[in-house]
């Protein structure tokens, strides 16, 4: 049986159908999770979107960690549920406390849309776990608010128990340690700022993405 | 009784903040000499009816942790005015 998994819709969301597209040429069963109702329905794995939940007011994720949804994502991720947040969904996990630090406005202020070289730190995770520890992904980057920040005691801790998962090669947005990836305690809550789903074919520019899902889709199988 | 109050969120000291940054490099370029250490942050207004100060500011403290701020990477000073007109 195909692991299902679940893509979190807010209002302003717009990167969900590119993960269903992404999760089913790679074999997975995806279906929509709204933002308005408090279960992740039986689901193998969770993916929270890249796009602009709730138009992104305030602060990239404030007002969506709000969403009924998030409760229900956060026991899910408790439970020891694969969870992974692309982008906007990075942000919304950090804000819900699922995953520590905060995505800050890029270092000049510009907004980044390109192919970004990354590196792989950790295998150790529900996105990683079938990439090669050193291997370089190319994998595109579609931010403003990319820039990865937390205290130095978080940075330590991180750094201590080797839950930098991803790291740029050569850091786009001044993100700290040149972090695109981090992941929870448990390993199975999991954060990034490039997108995978849109790197799943060399008719998109790279297929470097396909390990990235196939860890989640792997994870949820684990479940 | 009702007080206006005035939130004023910054990013807390040691944060790199790109904009203000920005800002503060263009300053030359635009004839402005001798200014440092730009900060940009949000101004947040509203009201709020309490029993009291104490619990306006309470309740405010709440909303800012968790909400208006988030804790990582700012601060927030409160400002509270009790309204002149307020209901006693």
């Amino acid at each position: 049986m195909s692991t299902r998994v679940g893509v979190v819709l807010f209002p302003g969301s717009n990167c969900e159908m590119d993960v269903i597209e992404a999760v089913k040429t790679l074999g997975g069963d995806a279906e929509i999770l709204w933002h308005g109702d408090a279960t992740v329905n039986g689901v193998d794995a969770v993916v929270v979107p890249g796009g602009f939940a709730h138009g992104d007011y305030l602060r990239p994720g404030a007002i969506a960690r709000f969403s009924p949804v998030m409760n229900a994502v956060a026991d899910f991720a408790e439970s020891g549920g694969a969870v992974v947040g692309i982008c906007n969904g990075f942000q919304v996990l950090t804000e819900a406390g699922l995953l520590p630090g905060a995505l800050q406005k890029n270092r000049g202020l510009k907004f980044l849309c390109a192919p970004a070289q990354l590196r792989v730190e950790s295998t150790d995770s529900v996105l990683t776990s079938q990439a090669t520890k050193g291997q370089l992904l190319r994998v595109p980057i579609n931010h403003f608010e990319g820039n990865y920040t937390c205290s130095p005691e978080t940075l330590a801790e991180l750094q201590a128990e080797d839950r930098i998962v991803l790291r740029y090669v050569d850091n786009p947005n001044g993100s700290v340690d040149d972090i695109a990836g981090v992941c929870n305690a448990g390993r199975n809550v999991v954060g990034l700022m490039p997108h995978p789903e849109r790197a799943i074919s060399a008719l998109l520019g790279s297929a470097d993405g396909v390990p990235l899902l196939q860890s989640v889709l792997l994870a949820g199988v684990a479940a | 009784m009702t007080f206006s109050v005035h939130v004023d969120v910054q990013l807390r000291p040691g944060i790199a903040d790109p904009q203000g940054s920005t800002i503060e490099r263009s300053l030359p370029t635009l004839g402005f000499d001798g200014i440092s250490g730009v900060r940009v942050g949000k101004s947040i207004r509203f009201l709020i009816d309490a029993p009291d100060e104490a619990s306006a500011r309470q309740e405010v403290e709440d909303l800012c942790r968790r909400f208006l701020t988030n804790p990582v990477i700012e601060d927030a000073q409160i400002e509270l005015t009790e309204l002149a007109d307020s209901p006693v």
